[in-house]
């Protein structure tokens, strides 16, 4: 794999990506690409198949089909629940990644406490177990997590959906924050469109029945630099004018094929 | 990080003397058990059930001669060894089958019969096998200790987080670095709980092998009580014999389960913890 650093080079390329579970067809010739330090929303409605995207992106779950080229350094992810070692206090949870890397104890505690500053997680918090801490926070020690290990490239599935509004408002503040100050690109999976335009550069739209992507529309404006009025703008020019849109807010958890 | 290093000093500290404080609710159990005893006592008269207080001092006096310690010795190694090898078997082939599901099909109805076997009748087997010999009470200790340590583990393996497994594979975890840091801390949890009743039924196999097998030990010297019909000694013998179990489940297999649960304390308000 090479390392380079261009622009013009996709950070991400996923080639005619097929999955099925147990003979069903979840996902189906989906062909993604994404440009380095380049942020990408995937929303569809609930049931197409993007968290599976995201996990056989992040090489959780091998594809059934097709082709996935990672030219970035290293990936974080952050799940939609925390995934944090109940036995583990916050700090160690924090620096898991960083023993899966072998790093000296040291320095994965220097990293963790700094991956936590960057979440604002209080470093009183840090010695306190999952089980104490509120959700909020859970949550922030999960996306400490994926910043601890200097990611050039993050995952989020649906990371804030169980969060509240002010809550979920803060935490995508964050993830702006970090990733213009990081510099990574990002996959974001949601189901919001608000979520998805505030954050991301492209919003890309899945197919309702996961046969591939419908379409991408590029978000004007720099993510961090649009404001509610224009979010509330975008989201509703959208979801009134844009074909593209259309099914977005379909519910079908068990869609029949 | 000096107050840090302090910080966990003081909390070891408070955790031991609330793990020896603990102590008096034990020791108040203890106590009322014994009341029980004395008023059954009180009832039947010494000769079917001694008093508490006369079992204590044969007991005493049996403490008091090495040849005595000597058997206690002898039980207690054939108890252990034993159990060792069951917590070997057992935490092996349950993690083999809480990870290979296959496994857990073909492991499951030979738990069946194993269990179905009475102990006793595993002791007459290991008697013609292995005659009156060590052997023998290491082999029934072996058939009785080793599928509940099967079955903790593998059930520890089985209720893993397979989240926890995902988020691990995320960042690059491979199979053996995901054992090692989730599997085996998940099912650690399941281990010791199964270790102390493998433990606990060690010792009673042993001495009831022990017993049958005429090979000595505490199961010897309690058959000699019997036979000359000395129902205190035969108490003091069982006492000791439970006194020896107590001291290794509350000097080892507590502590070291207490330190695996400690982020469960955490979420208990201050109080009703233990």
């Amino acid at each position: 794999m090479t390392l380079e650093t261009t622009g013009a080079t996709p950070s991400l390329t996923l080639t005619g990506i097929g999955h099925a579970y147990l003979g069903r067809t979840v996902l189906d010739a989906v062909d993604l690409s994404l440009a380095a330090g380049e942020v990408a929303a995937l929303v569809g409605p609930s049931g197409c198949g993007k968290s599976t995207l995201a996990h056989i992106a992040a090489g959780v779950v091998e594809p059934s089909r097709g082709r996935v080229a990672r030219r970035y350094r290293r990936h974080g992810m952050v799940f939609q629940d925390p995934r944090l070692l109940p036995w583990a206090t916050a700090r160690a949870n924090i620096a898991y990644p960083l023993r899966l890397l072998g790093l000296p104890r040291r320095e994965r505690r220097e990293r963790a406490e700094e991956a936590a500053r960057r979440v604002a997680l209080d470093r009183a918090d840090l010695d306190k177990y999952p089980i104490e801490l509120s959700g909020g926070m859970r949550q922030r020690a999960a996306i400490a997590r994926a910043l601890a290990i200097d990611p050039d490239f993050v995952y989020f599935d649906e990371p804030f959906t169980a969060l509240d509004v002010a809550l979920k408002r803060r935490m995508q503040d964050l993830v702006i924050e970090a990733a213009r100050g990081a510099r990574f690109g990002a996959l974001f999976i949601t189901h919001d469109l608000m979520e998805a335009v505030r954050i991301a550069h492209r919003v890309v739209v899945m197919d309702a029945q996961g046969r591939g992507i419908a379409g991408t529309r590029a978000v004007p404006g720099e993510p961090g630099g649009r404001d509610d009025g224009t979010v509330y703008r975008l989201v509703a020019g959208f979801l009134s004018d844009d074909p593209l849109f259309r099914h977005i807010h379909d519910i079908d958890e068990r869609r029949v094929p | 990080m000096t107050t840090g290093r302090a910080g966990a000093v003081l909390d070891r500290l408070g955790r031991v003397g609330q793990f020896l404080w603990s102590g008096w609710a034990g020791l108040a159990g203890l106590a009322l058990f014994a009341a029980l005893w004395q008023a059954g006592h009180e009832r039947y008269g010494d000769f079917i059930l001694p008093a508490p207080l006369a079992t204590l001092a044969a007991g005493l006096t049996i403490a008091a001669d090495p040849a005595a310690w000597e058997l206690a010795g002898q039980t207690t190694l054939r108890a252990v060894e034993g159990f060792a090898l069951a917590a070997l078997a057992g935490a092996a082939g349950g993690l083999a089958a809480g990870y290979s599901p296959a496994t857990m099909r073909l492991v499951r109805p030979i738990l069946t019969v194993l269990l179905g076997v009475p102990p006793i009748a595993w002791i007459v087997l290991a008697m013609i096998w292995f005659g009156s010999t060590d052997g023998t009470i290491i082999t029934t200790v072996l058939v009785a200790a080793t599928p509940v340590v099967f079955v903790g583990v593998a059930e520890g393996a089985v209720t893993r987080d397979r989240g926890l497994d995902d988020m691990a594979r995320a960042f690059g975890a491979g199979p053996l670095a995901r054992l090692t840091t989730l599997g085996l801390r998940h099912v650690a949890a399941f281990l010791f709980p199964a270790l102390t009743v493998a433990l606990g039924s060690a010792f009673k196999v042993a001495v009831m092998a022990e017993l049958l097998a005429n090979t000595g030990g505490i199961g010897g010297a309690l058959a000699a009580a019997r036979s000359n019909l000395d129902v205190a000694e035969a108490l003091a013998w069982v006492l000791i014999a439970v006194t020896g179990l107590i001291v290794v489940e509350y000097t080892l297999v507590h502590p070291i389960r207490s330190e695996f649960e400690r982020w469960r304390d955490a979420a208990r308000p201050w109080g009703v913890k233990r």
